[in-house]
Order: structure tokens, then sequence, then C-alpha cells
């Protein structure tokens, strides 16, 4: 079981939650987990052909997943993914 | 009867050798050490080029850290003669230095003589009393306040983030501030923007900064630019800067910024919130990742929610911004790890903190290129830029 960091923009999808737990031993088997389990969160991760929408950044512990293997990173027990669209709150 | 203050004097000269500055001159860095007794705001002013400074009433105390060899040629110098004579003596009679002279006319006949002088740049001694607890500090002292104080910060608004930032930045001693703002003072805004106070709502924020920079700290000068940053006006803008707070509201501008900032090579200590999170990451450009190489494009509209729809927890940016403060403050003293390649996740309600890795991408349509290829036509543009903006209105 890997432990999915939720960002802010996407925890109404995920019932309020700010981690979940998803099966899965790659990034991409973790986050279809997660997408099946909260289906809302599908199009906002994936595009229609089931690639990781470029405005999503995951990271695998510290470190982003398109510098290692994209969704074929292997996933251990007890890894962590952070899943970080971009924020832009500031000033107003 | 007791000798008069100026024979007293006479007799101090005539038990201690004098040298002439033309013999100073000729010695100087030839085994010769030359110790300015003055006090410490005279030598700020001007000394002579690799003198030591040891304070006439420190004497006793520090002369052996300045001249640790007692067989060596020390050669005192003052104002104008007279008080290095008295210490002259003291090294002589009671220190046991064995070959002390005073230099006669001090640094005023050196100056006539038309020999080099060294004018430092200075603290006044209200800035040092000011700046005290950073004078304290070896990663400080006076040569970091004196970079602070010769420092330009522009914040790109004066609002959530930028409201703290500037505070603090001001009471550092940070010499100019630019504040870009078109927005004026709402009682809304007062939740967070702790620079603005409720007398003032309906100012311009700009104006209503300055108001409490100028109460906190003279040395300060602030710059206002009351306009929203676009494409016509940043590169002018932001030109001559050394580092630039960003705490925007908007991906649009944030892309802009980000190419003008790498175009002219100012790093940007960039921060965002939202709710109870903060993000946190320094960009320098050629150094580490811009902006575009860790958001290459921005989520649509329905993932990219303002602090004005969502809400924001009012101590967030206070918390944020002065962990951007932080960042400026270490790249103009050039001290510790900035954040650069790395991006700092603050989540208030869990108090945690999470840091990831942010490499450059080689690809990068902006900072893979060379500075000087990048056109204006191009800058703040990203994919799906039209339709971006249109859902955005």
């Amino acid at each position: 079981m890997a432990t999915v960091k939720i960002p802010p923009v996407l925890r109404a999808s995920v019932g309020g939650e700010k981690e979940v737990a998803a099966d899965g031993a790659s990034v991409g088997e973790v986050l279809n987990a997660l997408a099946a389990a909260h289906p809302q969160t599908q199009t906002q991760l994936f595009s229609s052909e089931g690639e990781l929408n470029r405005y999503v950044n995951v990271y695998l512990n510290d470190e982003d997943v398109r510098v290692l293997d994209g969704l074929q990173t292997a996933v251990g027990e007890g890894d962590t993914l952070v899943i970080l669209p971009a924020m832009a709150g500031g000033s107003r | 009867m007791s000798p008069s203050g100026a024979e007293l004097l006479r007799q101090v000269k005539s038990q201690i050798e004098e040298v002439d500055p033309a013999v100073v001159a000729e010695h100087l860095g030839n085994g010769m050490v030359l110790v300015d007794v003055r006090e410490t705001d005279e030598f700020g002013v001007a000394h002579i080029p690799g003198a030591k400074h040891v304070p006439k009433s420190y004497l006793e105390t520090r002369i052996e850290a300045a001249a640790p060899d007692k067989d060596a040629w020390v050669v005192l110098y003052c104002a104008s003669g007279n008080r290095s004579a008295w210490a002259a003596r003291t090294l002589t009679e009671d220190l046991d230095y064995k070959r002390v002279a005073s230099m006669t006319g001090g640094i005023a006949l050196w100056k006539d003589r038309g020999y080099e002088v060294a004018t430092p740049k200075a603290l006044t001694a209200e800035q040092r009393d000011r700046y005290s607890r950073h004078l304290l500090m070896d990663e400080v002292g006076v040569e970091g306040q004196i970079k602070l104080l010769e420092s330009r910060v522009l914040l790109l608004g004066a609002g959530g983030l930028g409201a703290p930032t500037a505070l603090y930045l001001a009471a550092a001693g940070v010499g100019t501030l630019g504040i870009v703002d078109n927005d004026v003072v709402d009682l809304s805004n007062l939740q967070r923007q702790v620079i603005h106070t409720q007398d003032r709502v309906g100012v311009p924020k700009v104006d209503s900064a300055e108001q409490t920079i100028a109460n906190l700290n003279s040395d300060v000068k602030v710059v206002k630019y009351p306009v929203r940053i676009d494409a016509s006006n940043i590169m002018e803008i932001i030109e001559g800067y050394d580092v630039i707070v960003d705490g925007l509201d908007n991906f649009p501008t944030r892309y802009l910024l980000n190419d003008a900032s790498v175009r002219l090579r100012i790093p940007v200590v960039s921060a965002s919130i939202l709710g109870f999170d903060g993000q946190l990451s320094v960009f320098a450009p050629y150094e580490g990742p811009c902006y575009r190489c860790l958001y290459p494009t921005p989520p649509p509209a329905e993932l990219a929610p303002s602090c004005g729809a969502n809400g924001v927890l009012g101590v967030l940016p206070g918390t944020m911004g002065l962990l951007q403060a932080t960042e400026v403050v270490k790249l103009i003293l050039g001290e510790g790890e900035p954040l650069i390649g790395r991006l700092l996740l603050y989540e208030a309600l869990g108090a945690t903190f999470t840091e990831l890795k942010v490499r450059r991408d080689p690809d990068c349509p902006i900072c893979s290129r060379e500075p000087e290829s990048i056109s204006d036509d191009e800058m703040g543009v990203f994919p799906d830029y039209e339709a971006f903006c249109a859902a955005a209105g």
C-alpha cells in the first residue's frame, strides 16, 4: 500500500482527505487505483489517452516521476506519492 | 604643580619615536604593522589602506590580535598624531612592544601629502544601533548589513504574501523596495495583509505600504508601481532589481514574470497559497530550474482556484511570506542554501512540511535557451494560452 498525498484542489474529489492509501506496483497502477476508488479524479489526473495530464506533477517520495520511469516507475511498500498541480494563489 | 595637558603631551612625544607619513608610505606592506587607534566611526569614514583598527580605548585588550609580534615595527596613527602618541607610550611602557612609533600629523597630514585613503561604506551610529542584532552575527555583520542596505528587491503584490514580506525586508534594512500593485486597500484584506490599516481602506495599496514602511525604517526607499504588470511594462519595471518576490495571484502573469526574469537573469522567490496550503521555491535563472521547468502548463480553470474564491487562513500568507523574506535575505547575503531546485510544501492543519526536488528541464521552452534569443512575443505565452485566458475571462 502506498500513501498518496492529495493537493487541496483534489481533496473534494476524495471525500476531503489529505492522504489516501492506494495499491499498485507502479505509479500508474497506484494512480489508477486512486481513480477507480474516486472516479472524479480520473479526468483531473489523466488525459483521454490515459497519459498523465501535463499540468499535474507526480512525485515518488521527493522525485518527479518524469525523471524516473513515468507511470511505469516501481512503487514499493511505504512509498509516498505526491500529486501536485500548480498553484497561483497570492496577492489579492 | 602638575603639568597642563599640552605640556604632558609634549613630554609623551619626547619619550616616543615619531615617524613621518613619507616613512609609512615607503615601508607599509614591508613588515610594518600600521594600526589606526581612532574610534570606529572615524575609521569607517576613511583610513589608510592596509591599516589594522584598534581603538585607543581597547588598546590593551586588542592590540595583541592586531600585532602579535612584540618585536615587529608597529606604527600607530590617529587623526592628528596626539592620541597615537599616548597609545605608543602605552605599547612601549606597559605592553613591552620593542619598536613602536606614532605617525606625525595623523591621517590629516597623510591626506595633505596626497597619499591614498580607503573610504569604505560605513553604517551610521543610528544604523549600528538599529541593526545591532544583525551586526552580532558572523553571517551578516557590517558587510552583510551594507549589502542589504544597497540591495534592491521588487515585490509583485502588496497583498497577502507581499505585506509580511515587505514589512520584514524593510525592518531588515533592504535599501530599495519596489512594490507593484494597482489595487486599493479593502476591509477584507486586513485579515492577512498586515502592512495596511483600517484607516487606509480605499487607499492605493502602494501608498498604504509606503506609509507603513516609512514609519518603520527611514533607511528604506520605496519605489511605487501602481500598475498591473503585463507584457508591455514588465521588462522596464523589473530591470535593475537584485531579487524579485512573486506573490502573484494568476498563472499568465507568473509565466510572464518567469520569462522576463530569465531574460534578465534575476532570481525570483516564489510562493503561492490556497486554503491551508502553501508552496515555496527559488527560481534562479540558469543556476536552477525556472517556473516553467516545474509547471510547463497551467491547470484548467477548475483546478486553479484563486484565494478570493476559495478562502485562505489569514496567518498562512504570513508564514509563506516570511519564508520568502528569509530566502530573499539569504540570496542578498550569499549565505546558506537557498531553496533553488527544491519546492517546499507547507500544510498548516497537519503542520507538515514536504520537500520535493525540482529539476531543470533540458527542453524547457525558455530557460534551455540563451536569454538573448527569447523574444517579446514569446513572453508569458504557454500551451493553450488563448483557451486558458478565454476560460478565465
